[in-house]
């Protein structure tokens, strides 16, 4: 089917300002993604998979404007753990706020400088990844990434990583527009933690791709940055290896625009993947979780765990797909995806989706939109809890699944907190 | 203590009068009871004292030394003293039963101005008045009454008593569902929690309960108002007998 003319309109319109970043071993990818761009162009409204979430802002020309944040009243996310800091401001490397980044276990380089050394792990990850998670569902803007950033970090865990490495994304210009792409390489039997946190820009397009060797073990952690205005397009694509261990929770509060995808293949046999994110928004938010989790090897299991509160208008989008292939036997899926509706006027639209080709799995999903529980609410306020502060007890109980997918106990911790500052400062 | 002069309550969703003007005066330092046929409006009462939604007080009050209790949200009346053990108790998934036991001490501590609790003497206290109950490590674990069996659930509402200390204790009919063990240890709690300075008003439709806490006074309630007055030999006769004979003469 032929690409329709607005599409690639769009497109010469959105790269008309971009360069592609020539030679070295990423040249070819680059390239890749670009005709693989061309032949997709940038997503529309009308999109099957963009019905519930308007890309306009995502794709055009220029990032809109969005205010900078400081919060004076807590400090940064992640503060208190130990851990190797990674600082990019507004999409470019600080290496004055960034630590040395020499870590036992893992060897850590900048996309930037390694363009011209060869890291041959990277060519089997860079824009590999992404390419195989186009089908059956296209994705332009990871695409468009992976042919643009001209920074990211490429991290390779061979041990057990001495400590997390953690990517600090700060905004301090209203008008920036920042691309990423991270490649990440955990070897067999190598245990990595990452975590994520800032707003990074006005407007922000990440890719991260993660290849899990044979029996790896790989944990992603993420707060997504309180500035109410940015706007937030991000890819996670994962390949997992045969006994291999994939985590990963994402903390969003607020942000005017967010769309989270997820692809994760578990080609070998007995991998386990869990996604899971928390969502609070209060007005202008709105927040897509997209999801596609293939399941190829025996004995897998895989859990989508996704919860949003929304209030006065907020949005929550779930687009979640299980999709077990012919001879994934004995398969173990699970995926929920639920919202507590604090208000009348907010919305909560949701898509889950099962495709199975093998006949011994077990696949369950499940969706659920609701109020506060009144009689709940009403037992603790009896045993002498304030309105607001039993209101935020139970809020907190219907998030408590997605924060129990954090194996960390100091960072689940700081996790609640921050969510248990926000209801605070957002009335409930 | 608790003061209630001519209490009228009507159910808003359904415009229906369920309580048609109770009267009852209950001492600090005793046990009052109250029995009754289903639907006479004795949980009504509870959930209008304890300040439970869906219901509007068309006439009359009710005070808890003095203090117009209708008037105040439910925590703070929680916080003036006065304790529901509901009939149902709510199950809350998510929430642990040690953290909703210590936000609710510490939410009344504060309510009263008084310093809340540290953690190592909640742990200590909680420990030792929930072994009482036969409560283990693993119940206080849990998520509030998720997965107790009925037993359990009413013996958590008496373990929530006995940590929150309140002076005014409403049992609605926390012996329900409980075999005759169960009923033991719930009535020990209860015993061992009775003292001068407090008071308690027991829902119940059986005498059994009445044999283990011992009321000063019975009451009999029938069609939203309370129909007949008198002492602990009041329960028996309603076991024996029934309530047939009584409301005839009442009415």
């Amino acid at each position: 089917m032929p690409v329709p003319q607005a599409k690639l309109d769009a497109l010469a319109a959105r790269i008309a300002g971009l360069d592609l970043a020539r030679g070295g071993w990423a040249g070819a990818a680059r390239a890749e993604a670009l005709a693989r761009l061309g032949a997709m162009g940038l997503p529309a409204k009308r999109d099957e998979y963009w019905r519930y979430t308007d890309p306009a802002a995502l794709i055009a020309p220029q990032a809109p404007h969005a205010a900078t944040f400081a919060a004076a009243d807590e400090p940064p996310v992640f503060d208190g753990i130990e851990r190797l800091r990674i600082v990019f401001v507004d999409g470019v490397f600080d290496p004055a706020l960034s630590d040395d980044l020499r870590l036992a276990g893992v060897e850590i380089e900048l996309l930037s400088r390694a363009g011209q050394t060869d890291i041959h792990w990277a060519r089997e990850v860079y824009g590999v990844l992404e390419a195989r998670g186009q089908a059956p569902v296209q994705r332009p803007l990871a695409a468009l990434n992976t042919a643009f950033a001209d920074e990211g970090v490429l991290i390779r865990a061979t041990g057990r990583a001495a400590r997390p490495v953690a990517l600090i994304y700060l905004h301090r210009s209203e008008t920036s527009d920042a691309i990423l792409h991270h490649c990440i390489k955990v070897e067999a039997g190598a245990e990595l933690t990452v975590l994520e946190s800032g707003p990074a820009a006005a407007r922000f397009n990440k890719v991260m791709e993660v290849d899990v060797a044979a029996g790896g073990r790989f944990h992603h952690i993420r707060a997504q940055g309180r500035d109410h205005g940015r706007r937030a397009a991000t890819h996670l694509f994962a390949r997992l290896g045969a006994e291999s261990l994939l985590k990963s929770f994402t903390l969003t509060a607020n942000g005017v625009l967010t769309r989270n995808e997820v692809v994760i293949e578990l080609l070998g046999d007995d991998g386990v993947a869990h996604i899971a994110g928390a969502a609070v928004g209060d007005g202008a938010f709105h927040h897509d979780d997209t999801v596609f989790i293939t399941h190829a090897g025996l004995r897998c299991e895989s859990r989508q765990v996704f919860k949003k509160v929304l209030m006065n208008g907020a949005v929550g989008v779930f687009q979640g797909k299980i999709l077990v292939k012919p001879g994934a036997q004995k398969t173990d899926g699970y995926q929920i995806s639920q919202s507590l509706l604090l208000d009348g006027d907010s919305q909560f639209l949701a898509k889950p989706e099962l495709e199975i080709h093998a006949d011994d799995v077990k696949c369950s999903h499940g969706s659920t939109s609701g109020a506060i529980d009144e009689v709940a609410l009403f037992y603790l306020r009896a045993r002498g809890v304030p309105e607001a502060a039993a209101k935020s007890l139970l809020v907190m109980a219907f998030l408590a699944e997605t924060i129990t997918e954090i194996g960390d106990e100091a960072i689940a911790a700081d996790i609640r907190l921050r969510l248990q500052n926000w209801l605070e400062r957002h009335g409930r | 203590m608790l003061e209630i002069q001519n209490l009228h309550v009507r159910l808003e969703a359904e415009d229906k009068p369920i309580l048609k003007g109770v009267d009852l005066n209950v001492a600090a330092g005793t046990v009052h009871a109250i029995m009754g046929p289903n639907g006479s409006g004795k949980s009504t009462l509870s959930y209008v004292l304890a300040g439970r939604d869906g219901y509007e007080v068309t006439d009359g009050t009710a005070t808890l030394d003095g203090a117009d209790l209708l008037a105040m949200e439910p925590e703070e009346r929680a916080a003036a003293g006065l304790f529901l053990a509901f009939q149902y108790p709510v199950e809350i998934p998510g929430v642990g039963n040690m953290t909703f036991l210590r936000t609710a001490v510490n939410a009344q501590r504060k309510a009263r101005g008084q310093e809340e609790m540290s953690a190592g003497e909640f742990l200590k206290v909680v420990r030792d008045r929930a072994g009482k109950l036969r409560i283990d490590a693993d119940m206080l674990k849990r998520a509030v009454n998720v997965g107790f069996s009925g037993g359990e659930k009413k013996r958590n509402e008496i373990l929530q008593m006995a940590m929150l200390e309140p002076k005014m204790c409403i049992l609605d009919e926390t012996d329900s569902g409980l075999d005759v063990d169960a009923m033991r240890l719930v009535s020990d709690g209860v015993n061992a929690l009775r003292d001068a300075g407090r008071a308690f008003l027991v829902i119940t439709h059986y005498q059994r309960l009445l044999d283990h806490i011992r009321p000063d006074v019975v009451h009999i309630m029938a069609d939203g108002r309370i129909v007949k007055s008198g002492g602990p030999d009041l329960a028996l006769e309603v076991e024996r007998n029934g309530y047939a004979d009584i409301l005839a003469e009442a009415l």
